[in-house]
């Protein structure tokens, strides 16, 4: 028997031991839970590491974090790894994804008792499960206007030297957001609402950050952002400067969901971080971290988010209809601002 | 032969991003067919791609008729206090990510700026920095200082003989504009042009916050919409070729407007003082200019860092995620800086033996990956690296391969008029001599371009440590760079932070073009 002969038969063998021993710590180790979220939601300020911190308390596993821009990009990377994706659980949907998510086939019914949420609209999805919820609204410096307008007309109609900042609705969750609100209080009329709207705006960015930060520099008055907004500055920078703007026709709410993903490896965990994420040891965590309203009626919430004003109606379109139209929808906006 | 080698490099790695995108759109029930023919009945599209192309050429013409009078004002004055600061200040807006520079424009001229605090002071009213004129504005910062210094490089390429010789033959500055000047302007402004070009009608961040509203939108814009938000494959793989196909077209227009290469002469290229220095008529127009220059990038600046100065210091210096995020830039820049200087290199010095028209064209090619989204990039290398992607040194030669093809656009301008001038000057010597490869570069080539390469390393550098949205896709936490850090911060409130952390990232921009420049040493002709 020659050299290379014997090296040539030993081959297998090495490469067998050489697997063992990439596999052999593997097996040692605890089992791993991959999350796939938005950057805000694992940043160290985000409700990500207190989440990941409580979990890991009892699962006997590991929570990892992949986070990618937004809602919206961490659809766009699911879809692109299709069945192979890597992910078990993927946090940060909002209601207006969840039909084409579910489109895609690629995420399982939860399975978790849901009897403990308390969503400010009736929620009931066997695949999404709502996580905190928020109502978009517009928030203005009580020091550059005095008088706020009390519903969407009296903005729509109001003085145009008054200015307010948008975000696009195709790069960004809030600028859907007013999208959807305009057409659930205008409806057929909703183009003429934009139409006088626009000499308001005083511009569309591609962020909602883009948009706070021009705002936060004093370049207008207003600015569309969330009900929760007021309690940041209050309870971070202990100042009631700015306020959230109540009107009178309701306003549009947004539920973050979350799910696990179909022919996950770790499907039992999945279900049960699921379940964590709805107790009111993990929602307590969610107000002060990711600046929105636990789903529980029994979570803690700081005392500034009890003093936030509370929209009198919620005005949801059903998801199916949102995802029919948008495209529409978008399309008419623009023809209604862009001429 | 390398410069072939490069090329194909750069179309296997174009054609990897646009590809698999159009594939995966095949896959989708709507077929190209389909899709083609709801482009070319989409009124708004023609819109936004009139709005796209007219905004750029403005922008450009604004930014590189500015540039002039900057780069030749530079050129004459080679010694005053501060012009090396002025020098890397000017490639200062290149590193910052767009809003930033945006944020820096309104501490500027917005409605709380410190212009508007000067006009209202005098009785008047600030005109809204939204439209249009906001666009340009914002375009003009971004782009006029890179203009102004890539021209630069061009100007010094003139050998001190010709500056003797004109001063022997009693050249007024008129002459000296008409006869060396103007020549080599017009030589190296079409290409520099086109760059500008291509980076104002892919600006998407800026167009769309000081737009005003959708009707100032570019095809970046629809492209993104395709993409995230409809997840319409075709549509965005198409958009994608119509985006590249016109910025084509507008390549090969400017090629045809680039006059021949002319060796300004075949002398040592020793340095010599223009003739045109001394005049009190240029003294002050120079020193006005340089002024003005100064004060057009450097207030904004001054805004950046008197926003950080205000911020939470200590917290953001504090916090171990900036020195990560620091890290994995350095890191990125190291890995990004050589792959871009050996194209760029390969694609200009490669092809000697072939005729000057295929050599511009080679080069010429290097200004793709301006002309492709780098969205539809990411996301074609995402699909075929897919199977790889979670692991971290995946994600981290992506984005490097990814910025390496973005900046060398830029490192290709700073290079180009130098190798041209070099080999004008240097052929047919090395070629008598049998100097060629390695040797060649080293004697010959190298102290001629030490310059060039010191501006091209700087300005890859820069652009590596700016932001490239394409690369989120990859999304790997523990490989975030400095940029992700940024907005992590805007996008929960967290302005302040955002604030100290752009300012950090000015003064790490200053720190590596200092060290550039002292790596590369001083000219030794000088």
């Amino acid at each position: 028997m020659t050299k290379s002969n014997l090296s040539f038969r030993l081959f297998p063998v090495l490469l067998g031991l050489a697997l063992i021993g990439t596999a052999l710590p593997a097996v040692a180790q605890k089992p791993e839970l991959t999350v796939y979220t938005y950057s805000g939601f694992a940043a160290k300020w985000g409700p990500g590491p207190a989440l990941k911190a409580g979990f890991e308390e009892t699962c006997g596993c590991t929570l990892s974090y992949v986070a990618v821009d937004d809602g919206v990009a961490l659809l766009t990377r699911v879809r692109l790894e299709g069945a192979s994706t890597k992910a078990d659980v993927v946090v940060g949907l909002d209601q207006n994804l969840t039909v084409e998510a579910a489109a895609t086939g690629l995420f399982a019914p939860h399975g978790v008792e849901t009897k403990s949420l308390a969503l400010p609209v009736a929620w009931s999805d066997a695949t999404f499960l709502p996580f905190d919820h928020g109502a978009f609204a517009v928030i203005y410096d009580t020091k550059a206007l005095p008088q706020p307008p009390k519903s969407l007309k009296e903005l729509v109609e109001g003085d145009p030297k008054q200015k307010i900042i948008l975000q696009d609705p195709r790069t960004s969750t809030p600028g859907l957001g007013m999208l959807l609100w305009v057409k659930a209080v205008y409806g057929d009329q909703a183009p003429a609402a934009w139409a006088k709207l626009r000499g308001r705006i005083l511009t569309t960015t591609k962020s909602w950050g883009d948009a706070y930060s021009l705002f936060t520099k004093g370049e207008a008055p207003m600015v569309l952002s969330y009900t929760t907004s007021p309690a940041y500055h209050l309870i971070e920078e202990k100042s009631d400067r700015y306020a959230a703007a109540l009107f009178s026709e309701g306003h549009y709410p947004q539920i973050e969901v979350a799910a696990a993903v179909n022919g996950s490896k770790q499907a039992e965990l999945a279900q049960r971080f699921l379940a964590f994420l709805i107790t009111d040891k993990a929602q307590s965590i969610i107000p002060t971290t990711n600046w929105m309203f636990p789903v529980t009626a029994t979570a803690m919430q700081p005392e500034e988010f009890k003093t936030l004003p509370k929209p009198s109606k919620m005005l949801l379109l059903p998801g199916d209809q949102v995802a029919q139209n948008r495209k529409a929808w978008t399309d008419e906006w623009l023809k209604a601002l862009a001429q | 032969m390398p410069a072939l080698a490069c090329a194909l490099i750069l179309l296997a790695a174009l054609g990897a991003g646009i590809g698999p995108v159009l594939a995966l759109g095949m896959g989708s029930e709507r077929g190209v067919g389909a899709s083609l023919s709801a482009l070319w009945g989409d009124a708004y599209l023609r819109q936004v791609i009139l709005f796209t192309l007219g905004q750029a050429a403005l922008s450009t013409l604004l930014a590189v008729v500015g540039a002039v009078p900057v780069a030749r004002a530079l050129a004459r004055r080679q010694a005053f206090l501060g012009r090396g600061l002025l020098l890397h200040l000017l490639a200062v807006p290149l590193l910052l990510p767009a809003l930033v520079g945006v944020l820096a424009l309104v501490t500027l001229y917005g409605q709380k700026g410190w212009i508007a605090g000067i006009v209202r002071a005098l009785g008047g009213e600030m005109p809204p920095l939204y439209g249009l004129g906001g666009i340009l504005l914002a375009h003009t910062f971004f782009n006029l200082p890179l203009a102004a210094r890539l021209l630069l490089r061009a100007l010094e390429t003139v050998p001190g003989e010709s500056w003797r010789l004109s001063a022997q033959l009693g050249f007024s500055p008129g002459h000296v504009w008409r006869f060396i000047d103007r020549p080599v302007i017009l030589r190296a402004l079409p290409a520099i042009a086109a760059l500008v070009f291509l980076l104002c009608a892919g600006s998407f961040t800026i167009v769309l916050a000081l737009g005003g509203g959708p009707g100032a939108t570019t095809l970046e814009v629809a492209l993104y919409e395709a993409l995230r938000l409809d997840f319409d494959p075709t549509r965005a793989a198409l958009l994608a070729l119509l985006q590249t196909g016109l910025c084509l077209t507008i390549g090969a227009l400017v090629l045809r407007f680039t006059p021949p290469t002319v060796p300004l002469s075949l002398g040592p290229g020793r340095w010599a003082t223009r003739p045109d220095v001394a005049l009190l008529r240029t003294r002050l127009t120079d020193g006005a200019t340089i002024l003005l220059a100064a004060l057009f990038v450097g207030l904004p600046i001054v805004g950046i860092i008197v926003a950080g100065l205000r911020g939470p210091m200590a917290r953001v210096l504090l916090d171990p995620d900036l020195w990560v995020a620091l890290a994995n830039s350095l890191k990125l820049i190291g890995f990004t800086t050589p792959l871009t200087l050996l194209l760029a290199g390969g694609l200009l010095l490669g092809a000697r033996r072939l005729p000057e028209r295929a050599r511009q064209r080679l080069a010429g090619l290097g200004i793709l990956p301006l002309a492709l989204p780098p969205i539809v990039i990411g996301t074609g290398w995402f699909i075929l690296f897919r199977p790889l992607v979670l692991a971290p040194w995946v994600a981290i030669a992506l984005t490097a391969a990814l910025t390496a093809l973005m900046a060398l656009p830029y490192a290709l301008r700073a290079l180009a008029p130098a190798v041209i001038e070099a080999a004008a000057r240097h052929d047919r010597l090395c070629r008598a001599l049998g100097v060629t490869g390695w040797q060649r570069f080293r004697l010959i080539d190298f102290p001629s371009l030490r310059r060039p390469l010191a501006t091209a390393t700087a300005l890859t550098a820069a652009l590596s440590l700016g932001d490239l949205g394409a690369v989120a896709l990859f999304g790997a936490t523990e490989t975030a760079a400095l940029p992700a850090l940024l907005f992590s911060r805007m996008g929960s409130y967290r302005f302040d932070e955002a604030a100290v952390i752009a300012l950090f990232f000015l003064l790490v921009g200053l720190g590596l073009f200092w060290g550039i420049e002292k790596g590369f040493g001083y000219d030794r002709r000088a």
